[in-house]
């Protein structure tokens, strides 16, 4: 079952790739307009790419995220799914491992914009790899959760990133240290800890929100 | 007949706010009779299909599909029904065909019988189109092959002859005839009521959410 | 259909005149009678009340929680009514809290916000549940605010603890020591005090509240209009 549902996630995605595009702009946009809030002070950019990065991730989250469940919702195609019966859980695990995918690729598509502009080049490429993928999961997880909800009520746009970015506040925080310390330096292997801490939230929340999707899509 | 896949309803109820679309519904209906639902807009004929197939919960009463409680023992009903919904399920995105292969793997069928049942429901040439292309008497076909490839043992169509060209109802009809030949329950909702009749044994009139009258289709004077 | 029996209709007015009481008592003997504290002076009495405003939020809050798992678990519409007056009240602490650690931050370290695990900690919880109750207000129909409401706030809840040392690491790097110093033991009594008189104007909030959204519900849950069926 979850493997009927991923395919139909990744078929989606594939048919949807235009739209991936244009979020990745998104991201690489805002984390232009980020270095104008700093000015072309390259010691400060440097510092705060990490930071950076991460608020442009964010940003662009809520557009893959809430994009997730567009086609869902336009002729009910979830609630069909649901009606065979498919297994809501299935169903919710194969949408967050989807945008996970695309948020990961999205993280991964943005580092080089970062390199450019903040000049914020590392050599630990598997490392930041891996702080991406873990910090997009832990917004994959409740955000897929709360796509589900939002895409079902009206003021879509502003719920969605309301309920979402006052939750994932500890993924951000861990994302942002264990990125900040694989560019600028990490004297004292600390890496380690913030990684355990992400992988413990995305743990939790990969648990929770599968619990809990199933009554978030039923009427 | 199966009589396992009958449909006993207790006064159902459902409530949209403050409007109650489903005020106090009660009727059974045998395995494998095919029972037309009539009723001015607005009665309540897709809330109570809806209610039946477990799409929404009621807020009062009960109903069994199959022996089956609808709130209680929802998967089970839902392995028993099909429902041709007025949202059309579909992904605009995607092809027919795949389409219809999604819906077979989540039944974890082989995605063999899609080719037949698109050329069966006239879709054939039209397979490999996005579904976004289609019209809206396509996307009415394809549902219904959707609901063919289900196999169900209760069949709940609301509105099928909606938005179908006059080949398009004789499918209708050959389709209500092959379920019911096959021993399937089926519940349709129209306002086709003398094409109906024709085709169902028992007929089933709402009026703002209540049962006005029940009897034979053979009843139904046009 | 009554959504929730008022056994007791005086009740809460009779906790709220205690919590008058109490809340009064104790921000006398702490503003007046408690010598100022060694180190911070006049302005560490804030505390007296900053304190008891941390546990009662605290308390609202994971009520809150425990009334959203025993809705989805029993679906009875009273724990609803519960759940949104614990969330509401709980706002209110939370936003309280927050002045209050500005207002102690500002004589003492200059700045309005002082990063502190607890504080940002309450900081983050108040826009979660703000945005829950945002939720709250979006959605029509009754059941699904209810559970939806009610997963939102499992899912905030359970993020607390989280939030709280993922903080704390991040500051730690940092090394402010900023967290406020604790009432020395021989002046709990003023502590205790506004702690109960809080405590006590929070449930009668709470139950107040409750009965305004019990009241709501049973306007928005009208049965059926009768009819004739066949």
């Amino acid at each position: 079952m979850l493997t009927a549902a991923l395919r139909k996630e990744l078929l989606l995605q594939w048919r949807s790739r235009a739209q991936f595009m244009a979020v990745f702009v998104f991201g690489a946009a805002a984390l232009l307009l980020f270095s104008f809030a700093v000015g072309p002070v390259a010691e400060l950019l440097r510092q705060f790419s990490a930071g950076f990065l991460w608020l442009g991730l964010l940003l662009s989250s809520t557009l893959t995220l809430a994009e997730s469940f567009h086609a869902e919702m336009e002729n009910r195609a979830m609630e069909g799914l649901l009606l065979l019966p498919a297994n809501p859980r299935a169903l919710y695990y194969g949408k967050a491992i989807a945008n996970w995918l695309q948020l990961t690729l999205l993280g991964i598509a943005l580092i080089p914009v970062m390199v450019v502009l903040y000049d914020a080049g590392t050599t630990r490429i598997p490392m930041l790899i891996l702080v991406i993928a873990l910090g997009a999961a832990g917004l994959s997880a409740p955000g897929t959760l709360y796509a589900a909800m939002t895409a079902q009520v009206r003021s879509k746009q502003t719920l969605l990133p309301l309920l979402l970015f006052p939750l994932i506040v500890p993924a951000l925080l861990a994302s942002v240290k264990a990125t900040s310390l694989i560019i600028l330096g990490d004297p004292m292997n600390q890496v380690r800890s913030w990684i355990v801490l992400l992988a413990s939230f995305d743990a939790i929340y990969w648990s929770l929100c599968g619990l809990l999707f199933e009554k978030v899509v039923e009427e | 007949m199966d009589a396992s896949a009958g449909i006993e309803a207790q006064n159902l109820a459902r409530r949209y706010g403050r409007r109650w679309a489903l005020a106090d519904v009660s009727f059974n209906l045998a395995g494998g009779a095919v029972l037309m639902l009539a009723g001015p807009n607005g009665s309540g004929k897709s809330t109570l299909l809806r209610t039946i197939a477990t799409a929404v919960r009621p807020d009062g009463g009960s109903a069994r599909v199959g022996g089956f409680d609808v709130v209680t023992e929802r998967e089970d009903v839902r392995k028993l029904v099909a429902l041709l919904s007025h949202a059309s399920y579909l992904y605009d995105s995607l092809t027919a065909r795949e389409n219809l292969s999604i819906v077979a793997d989540h039944l974890g069928r082989p995605r063999t019988n899609v080719a037949g049942l698109l050329d069966r429901v006239g879709l054939g040439r039209r397979a490999d189109d996005v579904v976004a292309t289609f019209s809206a008497g396509m996307r009415k076909r394809l549902s219904f092959a959707r609901v063919l490839l289900q196999e169900p043992r209760v069949a709940l169509l609301d509105e099928p002859y909606g938005q179908l060209d006059p080949e398009g109802f004789d499918l209708v009809d050959d389709v209500v005839r092959e379920l019911k030949a096959d021993g399937t329950t089926v519940i349709f909702a129209t306002h086709q009521l003398e094409r109906a009749a024709s085709s169902a044994d028992e007929a089933l009139l709402l009026e703002a959410g209540r049962v006005a009258w029940r009897g034979k289709a053979s009843e139904v004077a046009v | 259909m009554r959504v929730d029996n008022n056994r007791f209709p005086r009740l809460p007015w009779i906790i709220l005149g205690l919590g008058i009481l109490f809340l009064a008592i104790g921000s006398y003997i702490g503003l007046f009678v408690a010598p100022p504290e060694a180190l911070m002076g006049q302005v560490q009495r804030i505390m007296y009340v900053h304190v008891p405003t941390a546990w009662n939020a605290l308390l609202a809050m994971t009520f809150a929680f425990v009334c959203a798992v025993i809705f989805l678990f029993k679906s009875d519409w009273k724990w609803d009514a519960r759940m949104e007056a614990a969330i509401e009240v709980g706002v209110v602490l939370a936003f309280l809290l927050c002045c209050q650690g500005a207002i102690w931050a500002k004589p003492t370290w200059g700045v309005w916000w002082d990063w502190d695990p607890r504080l940002t900690t309450t900081a983050v919880l108040l826009f979660a549940f703000l945005g829950i109750l945002a939720l709250r207000k979006f959605v029509d129909d009754p059941a699904r605010r209810a559970i939806w409401s009610a997963v939102a706030t499992i899912i905030a809840y359970v993020d607390v603890p989280i939030v709280y040392y993922s903080v704390r690491w991040w500051n730690s790097l940092h090394q402010l020591q900023s967290s406020p110093s604790t009432v020395s033991r021989q002046f709990w009594l003023p502590l205790r005090m506004n702690a109960f008189g809080i405590l006590f104007l929070m449930t009668a909030f709470i139950m107040l509240r409750a009965r305004v959204a019990s009241m709501r519900l049973e306007q928005e849950l009208v049965p059926p209009p009768v009819g004739e069926s066949v």
